[in-house]
């Protein structure tokens, strides 16, 4: 039992934290509660912050849009929140496409998908970064937040807290794209809010750290890791994982049975 | 050189292809990404909460968070979800199904964190007035409005918020029966809010009254024509200037035969 806890802890905390903001948010629509009103483009908390998702607000901004101070007090909220705790842990610990990539890659590895294609992936992980910039043409092109129009996750999140619709069929696509097409295919190369959170998540404090000293090189890390290439360091040198494609998801430290990964601040394991 | 054993590809070389390819690629992508945009913006004929700004600003200006329609308290709002074929996640409503109840207190548009709903469009002498709401207006189908037909039927002026102003009834004779009379509803689009209460209440199968934005309805007479009689009218105009052609005939100045004759004052 105790096993279980610390080989999953930081999954099942995931998921706690993923399903009670969607909880949350969808109390909010059906019953009126007021801890989370919105959803995951721009919400109050608790009657009074405004946060705002900052990639919409950069599309809007490229769109020509007069931004209120609201929003920019709320994406500035975020921006440094997600400065300060790693970028992408959006991406582990509130998007809920998560659950669904997640899932499709735990298939991929009990069906040996991976052995079958080969480490070879067709596609760069770099193409998020072309995404997000196309976005921001588009955008400025058509007068509109471009990746707000056609984002699953909003799609998904907003579905389940106003009224799903065809939305569903998003979340059917992805699976199965990260299931029999690309490992990680959604999450890891297309995303560009993934994409924005990896530049954000560049220099951020909280971060993974590898300690050389007790590997034992079982390699366990790599396999569950979504972003396998940020874990260049392992049984090779003590590092904390600096790269800003890591979600700060903790499913190495999950899997890790020697100790040799950890949370830590990025200072103090630059110091060490 | 010889044959088969080829010089290798400079890194220089490798990165601008990459780098062409992934603008190929972005092309590509970017044009289909537009072309549904452009497709979904295409959409008009939808209803706005109270206090939204401008359609084409509006679109880029919401952020679809859903504040409005979780603050509504008739659940009159929606949220465009995929397959309703409406600028995706932006509110909307229809007042067939559920009309805006005009709230004096107006929840919707303040908790707008965007600016979209704008609540200076909502407020007259620091107070809140629902009436100054332009969410559309209402137009009678004539055809299937029973009113016209002769049969007694006010059901949307009485469901209208502005009785008396936004519709009225006008008394007609009815000539096929020689002693009855039409009550027949009359749209005023200047008051019409277009809250969508007689929508909601006509009786007919398909409404015989119905709401649409104002900038569809609505023509435009232009600067070519000014109420002469209207001082007010008459600023319209003000700025506009005359646009003078001369051609072989307007060279000659016009014969008036009318106002030039000089005996008629």
């Amino acid at each position: 039992m105790k096993q279980f806890w610390s080989n999953n802890r930081f999954l099942i905390l995931r998921r706690f934290t993923q399903l009670s903001i969607l909880f949350l948010y969808f109390g909010a629509n059906a019953w009126g509660w007021w801890i989370l009103r919105g959803n995951l483009s721009s919400s109050v908390v608790i009657n009074f912050a405004q946060v705002s998702d900052p990639y919409a607000v950069l599309q809007m901004l490229a769109a020509g849009a007069s931004i209120s101070l609201d929003l920019f007090i709320g994406a500035a909220t975020i921006t440094v929140f997600y400065f300060l705790i790693g970028g992408r842990a959006f991406c582990s610990w509130v998007c809920p496409i998560n659950m669904v990539t997640d899932t499709a890659n735990y298939l991929r590895r009990k069906f040996e998908f991976n052995r079958m294609q080969g480490p070879k992936m067709p596609i760069s992980r770099n193409i998020r970064y072309w995404v997000l910039a196309l976005s921001l043409v588009v955008s400025f092109v058509m007068g509109m937040a471009a990746f707000e129009f056609v984002s699953p996750i909003s799609m998904i999140h907003r579905g389940i807290v106003f009224g799903l619709g065809f939305g569903w069929a998003s979340a059917v696509i992805i699976f199965l794209f990260d299931l029999f097409v690309l490992k990680d295919g959604w999450c890891g190369h297309i995303c560009p809010l993934g994409g924005f959170y990896s530049l954000l998540g560049r220099f951020s404090v909280i971060r993974v750290f590898h300690e050389e000293g007790n590997c034992t090189l079982c390699m366990k890390c790599k396999t569950v890791c979504p972003e396998h290439q940020v874990l260049h360091m392992i049984g090779k040198e003590s590092l904390s994982v600096n790269d800003g494609a890591c979600t700060n998801c903790a499913r190495c430290i999950d899997v890790c049975d020697d100790d040799a990964l950890g949370f830590s601040l990025r200072e103090l394991a630059e110091k060490k | 050189m010889s044959k088969g054993k080829k010089e290798p590809i400079s890194d220089r070389r490798k990165f601008i292809f990459n780098m062409a390819r992934g603008v190929g690629v972005a092309t590509l992508g970017g044009f289909i990404w537009s072309a549904y945009i452009n497709d979904a913006k295409a959409q008009k004929l939808l209803l706005r909460p109270p206090g939204a700004i401008k359609e084409e600003d509006f679109l880029k200006t919401c952020i679809k968070c859903g504040l409005c329609v979780e603050a509504c308290p008739y659940d009159t709002l929606m949220l465009a979800k995929p397959g309703v074929h409406k600028p995706l996640g932006t509110p909307y409503f229809t007042p067939r199904d559920i009309p805006c109840h005009m709230c004096p207190d107006i929840p919707c548009v303040p908790v707008c964190p965007s600016g979209a709903l704008d609540l200076q469009s909502v407020v007259t002498k620091n107070k809140l007035d629902i009436n100054k709401a332009d969410m559309g207006v209402a137009v009678i189908d004539e055809e299937s409005c029973i009113a016209f037909w002769g049969i007694q039927c006010d059901a949307c002026y009485r469901a209208c918020p502005l009785l008396g102003e936004a519709i009225t009834i006008e008394y007609q004779k009815n000539e096929r029966t020689g002693k009855h009379a039409f009550l027949k509803p009359v749209v005023h689009s200047d008051p019409c809010t277009g809250c969508g209460m007689c929508e909601h209440a006509c009786v007919t199968q398909k409404a015989a009254i119905q709401i649409f934005p104002r900038e569809v309805v609505q023509g435009k007479a232009g600067n070519h024509y000014i109420k002469g009689w209207d001082k007010n009218d008459d600023k319209r105009v003000k700025d506009a200037k005359a646009i003078k052609t001369t051609t072989q005939i307007s060279k000659n100045s016009a014969l008036d035969s009318l106002n030039d004759s000089g005996d008629l004052y």
